[in-house]
């Protein structure tokens, strides 16, 4: 039996293993990934003792840090339902089952899915979350950008210098995002905007090669090769049944990182904490451990 | 024991750059192909793993999509 179950390694979840490492507690990590959404992130400047560094130079700086304190993470590995029972906290993962006195929900936020058939299928088969990894797979394409914030217009701009055609679409009756980044997209020729239009289905055979919108209740088919989603986050909390959430199913926490369940804690972008930054992350996952440990030490 | 490691990748994708980092620490040499800068690759790596994402890599003739730290190290035999 651990002390603590720490649940993710992105900055909360990191800087919680640490300051658990330095209080000399029992404690396991488990995490799709290190890094988290920090490793996606382009230039960071506002990460103090770092005037300029990118998102994977900061992970790797974490890593390095881990490492100094020999923690293990059971990378790769995702949770699928963490409960109380007679005051130990069960954790069963896609691989084992865990228990332990407490608990650190640090599981940060995923790429917000559209809910369609044919989504989960043509996963990496032609639809992708992240244009940046890999925009570049898909030159001289046809394809489609589903969104209308920043994220999405992004994703558009990066396609222009690649695809050969792309539709962004749009469920709101306009663009969002910044008005300079819509002038951007909207002026090249090789970009069609679709408002008003939501997504029905993903299509294909091995591989992507259609979308279905409907558009004032006229559905049509397009044909593309490339599905770009970017329609925002959604926080990875399905797993913790118990603890209350708020409406967008973030986790809910009070200043002292405690969610409704005794010695289970949450810290960073997977609670109701407004401040969405890597700094204010890792400032959370800190206080999440030293309240477990101080839990801990009330148990006794 | 010398294994031919090729890395798929993009000059974009933090995965990639992880996978990467993880093999020159453990001093394996690879190829390393972006994707972004090689159409024919590109269609190659698609054919080789059946999907779309970076990074994929091939040690010996195993397909291993994603940046998975486990599964590297049992191909290599770390």
């Amino acid at each position: 039996m651990f002390d603590l179950i720490i649940i993710g390694a992105g900055p909360a979840g990191i800087a919680a293993s640490i300051y658990a490492a330095r209080k000399k507690m029992n404690f396991l990590v488990i995490a799709k990934n290190i890094g988290g959404q920090a490793a996606w992130s382009g230039d960071i400047e506002n990460y103090i003792g770092y005037q300029f560094i990118t998102g994977p130079e900061l992970v790797e700086k974490f890593e390095e840090h881990m490492l100094k304190y020999g923690i293990q993470t059971k990378e790769n590995e995702e949770v699928m339902e963490l409960r109380k029972k007679n005051d130990k906290i069960w954790v069963k993962s896609d691989r084992e089952v865990y228990e332990g006195k407490t608990a650190i929900i640090a599981s940060g936020k995923r790429s917000r899915e559209l809910g369609v058939p044919g989504e989960t299928e043509f996963k990496n088969r032609g639809l992708t979350y992240c244009a940046t990894c890999d925009a570049p797979l898909f030159a001289e394409k046809d394809v489609a950008v589903i969104g209308g914030g920043n994220s999405a217009l992004d994703a558009a701009l990066q396609l222009i210098q690649i695809a050969k055609h792309i539709h962004v679409i749009n469920i709101t009756s306009a663009l969002g995002g910044d008005e300079i980044m819509r002038e951007k997209v909207a002026k090249s020729e090789k970009v069609s905007i679709l408002n008003s239009t939501r997504v029905t289905a993903v299509i294909g055979d091995s591989m992507v090669t259609g979308i279905k919108i409907k558009r004032e209740d006229k559905e049509e088919t397009l044909p593309v090769e490339g599905i770009f989603v970017e329609i925002g986050l959604s926080p990875n909390s399905e797993f913790a049944k118990e603890v209350e959430k708020n409406e967008l199913g973030e986790i809910k926490v009070n200043c002292q990182t405690e969610t409704s369940v005794p010695g289970i804690f949450a810290a960073g972008d997977v609670t109701n904490v407004l401040e969405k930054q890597i700094i204010v992350a890792a400032g959370e996952g800190a206080k999440a451990a030293l309240m477990a440990f101080r839990y801990l030490a009330q148990q006794k | 024991m010398n294994k031919k490691v090729m890395v798929y990748s993009t000059p974009t994708c933090p995965f990639c750059t992880m996978a990467k980092r993880f093999l020159k620490e453990n001093n394996i040499d690879f190829e390393d192909i972006d994707v972004s800068a090689d159409q024919t690759k590109a269609r190659e790596m698609v054919q080789k793993s059946g999907q779309m994402a970076v990074p994929v890599l091939d040690v010996n003739g195993e397909v291993i999509v994603g940046f998975d730290r486990e599964r590297i190290k049992k191909a290599l035999g770390l």
